[in-house]
């Protein structure tokens, strides 16, 4: 358990956040670690390209069809994909009801619970947009994910994201372990992007570990939901996420 | 060997002074200006109040939930309130207050039972709306005779903002226009209970009259129609004061909410004269059904034979001589058995002093009770009172005496070591730790299980039992252990 190192994602909505970090996941896989991710999104696509379809059943639907989260076994909820990499997707309320921040904090004391992080290298989390609440942080919170790496670009308001979030981890850096790990800009080709990301990275102290150039290919992949590594091992941009990845 | 006011005065003022002293200087701040002593000729008391209360300290209050479920819906008795959230708010105020009411509980009263959604973790993630649907659909098939239904909202309910109001109207159409009321009370709204009561009477405006309409063509009115309102008919104090206005010859449609029903509020506007006993918890509707339908309020006390002649007669003042002779006639049938009462009771408590911290009615009410029985009150205080009601307690209290606003738990032990009261009245959480320091204690939001206390009938128990927890003999029986050797 030791060397298990625990990392997030987060970004503004729409990002590309979970193209990002299944990507970059499935190089990690591709050198052999064996990865766990947790989709912290009501939206329950966090998986899609590892499993190669959307909406499995999810930790908080499984949870209310059985009663309570109690009723369930790991079993029910952990799918394996691409590369033996571990999916699960706490799910959480159908947009406009309900507390889908309670959601996430249910699904990830569940898995822990349940020793989901047993014989795992990486566990990563894939959470919904902004920290909009406490329920959003919980994957900053106590000790979990040491790695916070955040999915922007060069747009103004997924910067201004990016530093929402950052200040959302100052918060919890004080009380636990918790670090920013750095950004991943994701180019949306706007006017002097890679150094205005660049500059961002210096004022939140941290590196832009990469800067993802565009490519279609991501989405020919998207399609067929597959990551790139998968759709197109031999492609630029799968080695652009294999060098992300290391 | 008693002091003379101003000397009372100083006291106080050194009391308040050593109390203050404990604390760090930012609370004793804010404390200093809920503590005071009231001055002749002023126009409130002089303290600050229904501000929130200082954390860390031991508050007396409750909360906006309390407000609405326990004191102003809770006593109808005919409707059936659902404490919507997780089980505690609902479990731990089950039938606290004794709200008497005349059903049969089960059948078409519902007062002593307990509803509610018994949250659990997948209504919080998932929002409650359908488990309060079929809440609503399992009530009508089980209890059939319910005339209406009411959706306490406990704290979750406003912070996953589930949406009960679309609930309550679709329910509502479904049952051919039953009345379903949403109610907003979260316990995290405001300072106290006093927003849940001001929440509740919005409530009764919005979806009981607003909606409703005439409900009851058919009922006849007559120019002697009055409404209690205000009256929660603990240990059966409407019933009390009801027999008084209608022995002056006055017609009681309404009770609000003691052994209130559904159609007793929608026939409310039909009111000639609004008598309003709780200001504090109804001065809202009341005010709204002025301003609405016109019908004039008036505050009235039935607290010992002084001051319920005195309200007996400023009742009847707006009704005609056939009303107000009855208000004498009935003044003076009652008046050789209180003087019976006072004759045995007054001897034994003349000069006792009483200390009093109630809720938001009482701690003025009550006073002149205490002085038929030429007991004196030394000190008072409201956990959520406003200013109003400050004001309003001047007319009640002499010069001098010690005010406290939602006094804390080190406070009023502090206060009452020093002042040595023959009597402290409070509440439950209050009654143990005075008793134990060998002060004689009753309850005064229960009556300690004892009552009424309203009315003629009520202030020959009133008398009787302040007698009994003051000159019980268990005071002389205990003893200091370690002074017994001496």
């Amino acid at each position: 358990m030791s060397d298990l190192r625990q990392i997030a994602f987060y970004g503004k909505g729409g990002i590309g956040k979970s193209t990002t970090s299944q990507n970059t996941l499935a190089a990690l896989a591709e050198m052999g670690q064996k990865i766990l991710i947790v989709g912290c999104d009501p939206k329950a696509d966090s998986t899609r390209l590892i499993l190669h379809s959307k909406a499995q059943d999810t930790i908080l639907s499984l949870a209310a069809d059985a009663g309570s989260v109690e009723d369930l076994e790991l079993e029910d909820v952990m799918k394996v994909g691409y590369r033996d990499i571990r999916c699960v997707e706490s799910g959480g309320p159908e947009p406009g009801v309900g507390c889908a921040g309670r959601g996430v904090i249910t699904s990830i004391n569940f898995l822990e619970e349940e020793g989901a992080y047993d014989g795992v290298d990486y566990v990563s989390y894939d959470v919904l947009g902004d920290v909009v609440c406490g329920g959003f942080a919980m994957p900053i919170r106590e000790n979990k994910a040491q790695e916070i790496y955040i999915v922007m670009s060069g747009e103004m308001m997924a910067m201004y994201a990016a530093n929402n979030i950052s200040k959302g981890i100052l918060k919890y850096a004080n009380s636990g372990g918790v670090r920013l790990g750095g950004l991943v800009c994701n180019e949306r080709q706007t006017d002097k992007e890679l150094e205005l990301a660049e500059s961002l990275a210096q004022k939140l102290g941290t590196t832009l570990i990469h800067f993802v150039p565009r490519d279609n290919i991501v989405q020919h992949a998207e399609l067929r939901r597959m990551t790139v590594l998968e759709f197109a091992p031999e492609s630029k941009q799968a080695e652009e996420y294999r060098q992300l990845a290391k | 060997m008693s002091l003379t006011v101003e000397q009372t005065k100083q006291r106080n003022k050194d009391l308040i002074k050593e109390v203050l002293e404990v604390y760090p200087d930012k609370t004793a701040k804010r404390r200093a200006k809920h503590l005071g002593t009231f001055e002749e000729g002023k126009s409130d008391c002089g303290v600050k109040s229904n501000v929130k209360s200082v954390p860390g300290v031991m508050t007396i209050r409750g909360c906006a939930y309390a407000g609405s479920k326990g004191v102003v819906w809770g006593p109808i008795k005919d409707m059936i309130h659902i404490s919507h959230g997780p089980v505690g708010c609902g479990q731990y105020s089950w039938a606290s207050r004794r709200n008497y009411y005349i059903g049969t509980t089960g059948i078409d009263t519902f007062v002593t039972m307990q509803f509610t959604s018994d949250f659990q973790e997948k209504d919080i993630v998932f929002g409650g709306d359908k488990k309060l649907e079929k809440i609503i659909d399992e009530i009508e098939e089980l209890f059939p005779l319910n005339h209406g239904i009411t959706v306490q909202s406990e704290c979750p309910i406003g912070l996953i903002g589930d949406d009960i109001e679309a609930v309550s109207k679709k329910k509502s159409k479904q049952y051919e226009g039953k009345t379903i009321v949403p109610v907003r009370c979260e316990g995290f709204r405001g300072v106290s209970q006093s927003l849940g009561h001001h929440i509740a009477n919005d409530a009764v405006r919005d979806w009981i009259f607003d909606k409703a309409g005439d409900k009851h063509p058919e009922f006849q009115t007559t120019p002697y129609d009055v409404a209690i309102i205000g009256d929660y008919n603990i240990g059966g104090d409407a019933w009390s004061s009801r027999i008084l206005l209608e022995e002056m010859g006055l017609r009681v449609i309404a009770q609000w909410s003691g052994d209130g029903s559904l159609a007793e509020l929608e026939n409310t506007p039909k009111a000639k004269l609004n008598v309003l006993h709780c200001y504090r918890s109804m001065n809202y509707i009341s005010r709204h059904l002025e301003e609405k339908y016109g019908v004039p309020w008036v505050e009235y006390n039935f607290f010992g034979p002084t001051k319920i002649a005195e309200s007996l007669r400023t009742i009847a003042g707006f009704f005609d001589d056939k009303i107000k002779e009855g208000a004498e006639r009935v003044i003076a049938k009652y008046q050789p058995l209180m003087q019976a009462v006072i004759d045995k009771y007054r001897p034994r408590l003349e000069g006792k002093k009483v200390m009093l911290y109630v809720g938001g009615l009482r701690p003025r009410h009550v006073i002149g009770a205490y002085e038929d029985l030429g007991m004196e009150i030394v000190g008072t205080g409201y956990e959520f009172g406003h200013n109003d009601d400050y004001q309003r307690t001047t007319h009640y209290v002499k010069d001098g005496t010690l005010i406290y606003d939602d006094v804390t738990g080190f406070e009023f032990e502090k206060f009452v070591e020093s002042v040595q009261p023959d009597l402290v009245g409070s509440g439950i959480k209050e009654k143990y730790v005075f008793q134990k320091m060998g002060v004689p204690f009753r309850q005064m939001h229960s009556w300690d299980y004892s009552g009424p206390y309203h009315g003629y009938d009520g202030f020959a128990i009133f008398a009787r039992d302040m007698d009994m927890a003051i000159n019980n003999p268990v005071w002389g029986l205990t003893k200091t252990p370690w002074k017994a050797a001496a």
